[in-house]
């Protein structure tokens, strides 16, 4: 049996910790060698600094009370970021989870707000940023709404497509049992979709946080997109560098976190998933 | 033919149906369906493949409406899919994100008024699957249990809401044989228990003979004398109607040599493109069928 070339390699467990591993040594590894060399040459260089340059940027604005404001800032610029990802994704999850589910489930809906829901989904978010910042200025309203924008109609699509895909049989049956239509939408589709919600809220984040640095570096006092647009001036790598890094693992735990809740929670969509 | 009182039946019987029409896409389907079905019987309906039989199910269960004609239960025409008729399909009769217990016992939530106490409803539901032998499996979800035994949490599932007649399209058709044979058997031990109407669509002519008290042959292989054409279909028609009798619930009765001959006599009549009966000559013999002009 192969461990690793072609369809038929089976690569032993410890092999796959090894391998996925591999990737991440091979892209530290360049950075430090490309890092040394450059500053080998140019001491004062400033596009990649060495770790222990980062360290002291993290140490400074993580560990370390800000004089003028007497916050830790990196504290305080995730948490605001955090707030109007969390707000404008959640928003987002409510109102394209009712949308879809009610037009995927009621034609006389449908055939009144489909063509509009179309018509407004070809909108590109970002477009809609200057109006949004001319009309909310630097509020937090503003980016919360840069958000929603950017991901609920994808999410009301893909409740929309996921209620039509319930077997028209399980509706039949439930209305055999004596459902009404209330009792059908809220205990037959809206349970079924939930895990589907919380899947395509995974997908969603991705956009999120698109909208929200695109949001904070235009308009915010605040946030880590703010963070890297305002030390952008300064070169100073040393800060944007660990900040990228703990935007992609705040991303990465908030999708482990989604993931876990499906799989404790729903566990009969993860094996009905696997089934067929 | 013999003139029957119609009027009679529909008022006697527990389903009725007259001049019933389906149409798809102008393609009649179900070409002028007329029956009825006495209390306390386990109807069967068997007819080659893509006939009409679920589309039959269907316009009875109130999923759809005929394109012509009216259905009636105990005389009333039918609407929409409700509690008094209940349905078992070949697949997705289980509500996936329910358990096999909560499976049971949704309808009656469902009808249930604000302040019934749900350990009532557990109670018995348990009771029914005790009756479907489950009771050992109340806790688990759909996906976790064989296909037999989905089945009959099915039956279960809609049999605690004592409907009027269950109609079953197919429900055995994805089980392994010997699967099947037992729960076969298991539900006419329950039919004989409970007395109740069972309308059973199945494409296997045996599980219709070996089940049924009264098996119905769909089939869109007949001639009505004018000429007919491979591409321009009639629509089926009902070609036969027989009267079974019930032998002991064993499954030696399968190979019985009575059974073997209807089950040939059905191959020809209803089964065979090549040979089509006139209508007239349908054998329709069971007390209870009738054909409008
Ligand atoms: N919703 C529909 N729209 C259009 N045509 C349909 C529809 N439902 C059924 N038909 C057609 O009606 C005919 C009868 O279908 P039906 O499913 O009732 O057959 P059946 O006897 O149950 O077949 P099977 O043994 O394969 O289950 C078929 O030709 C089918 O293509
Ligand atoms: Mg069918």
């Amino acid at each position: 049996m192969p461990i690793f070339w072609g369809i038929h390699a089976k690569p032993p467990k410890i092999w796959k910790i090894v391998l996925g591993l591999l990737p991440f040594i091979i892209l530290v590894s360049v950075y430090l060698t490309a890092s040394h060399v450059r500053l080998e040459r140019n001491s004062d260089d400033k596009l990649l600094p060495s770790i222990g340059k980062m360290i002291q940027a993290v140490d400074g604005l993580a560990f370390t009370k800000d004089k003028r404001k007497g916050e830790y800032l990196m504290l305080r610029d995730t948490l605001s970021s955090l707030k109007r990802l969390i707000i404008g994704v959640l928003a987002a999850a409510v109102v394209g989870l009712f949308l879809g589910m009610n037009l995927g489930v009621f034609p006389g809906f449908n055939a009144l707000l489909m063509p509009f829901v179309t018509f407004i989904s070809i909108i590109p978010s970002l477009s809609l940023l200057p109006i949004l910042f001319i009309s909310f200025g630097i509020d937090e309203m503003g980016k919360v709404i840069l958000i929603f924008w950017g991901t609920f109609i994808l999410i009301t699509r893909d409740m929309y497509l996921a209620t039509k895909a319930i077997h028209e049989e399980q509706i039949i049956k439930a209305l055999t049992l004596g459902a009404s239509q209330f009792s059908i939408v809220y205990k037959i589709v809206l349970p079924q979709i939930m895990p589907r919600l919380i899947e395509t809220i995974r997908l969603c984040l991705g956009g999120g946080w698109l909208f929200l640095i695109a949001s904070e570096a235009i308009a915010a006092t605040d946030g880590l997109g703010y963070r890297i647009f305002l030390v952008r001036r300064y070169m100073a790598m040393d800060i944007i560098i660990p900040y990228v890094l703990w935007i992609t693992f705040l991303g990465y735990m908030m999708d482990l976190i989604l993931r876990l809740i499906i799989k404790w929670r729903y566990s009969w969509y993860v094996e009905m998933r696997k089934g067929g | 033919m013999v003139k029957k009182d119609i009027s009679y039946l529909k008022q006697k019987n527990l389903l009725h149906m007259e001049n019933i029409y389906k149409i798809y896409d102008g393609k009649v389907v179900l070409n002028d369906i007329d029956l009825s079905v006495s209390k306390g019987e386990l109807c069967t309906v068997v007819g080659p493949s893509g006939c009409g039989k679920s589309t039959l199910l269907r316009l009875i269960l109130g999923q759809e409406r005929p394109d012509k004609g009216e259905i009636f239960i105990e005389g009333k025409p039918v609407g929409f899919a409700s509690k008094d008729r209940g349905i078992v399909y070949q697949k997705y009769s289980l509500f996936p994100h329910l358990s096999v217990i909560e499976n049971v016992i949704i309808g009656k939530k469902f009808t249930a008024g604000l302040f019934a106490k749900k350990q009532v409803f557990i109670e018995e539901g348990m009771e029914y699957l005790k009756r479907v032998r489950l009771d050992a499996h109340y806790n688990k979800y759909p996906h976790e249990l064989s296909g037999g035994m989905q089945q009959r949490v099915a039956i279960a599932q809609s049999l605690i809401m004592k409907p009027k007649i269950l109609l079953m399209d197919e429900p055995f058709g994805a089980l392994d044989p010997g699967t099947r044979e037992d729960i076969q058997v298991f539900l006419l031990e329950l039919w004989e228990d409970i007395k109740m109407n069972i309308f059973f669509v199945t494409h296997d002519l045996e599980e219709a003979v070996f089940l049924g008290t009264r098996i119905i042959v769909l089939s869109q292989f007949y001639t009505d004398g004018l000429p007919n054409d491979q591409n321009t279909p009639k629509g089926a028609k009902i070609v036969a109607d027989h009267a079974l009798e019930r032998i002991a619930a064993s499954t030696t009765v399968k190979k019985s040599i009575k059974n073997r001959e209807l089950i040939e006599q059905i191959k020809l009549d209803g089964f065979s493109p090549e040979y089509l009966q006139r209508i007239s000559e349908f054998n329709l013999r069971h007390p209870d069928s009738f054909q409008t002009i």
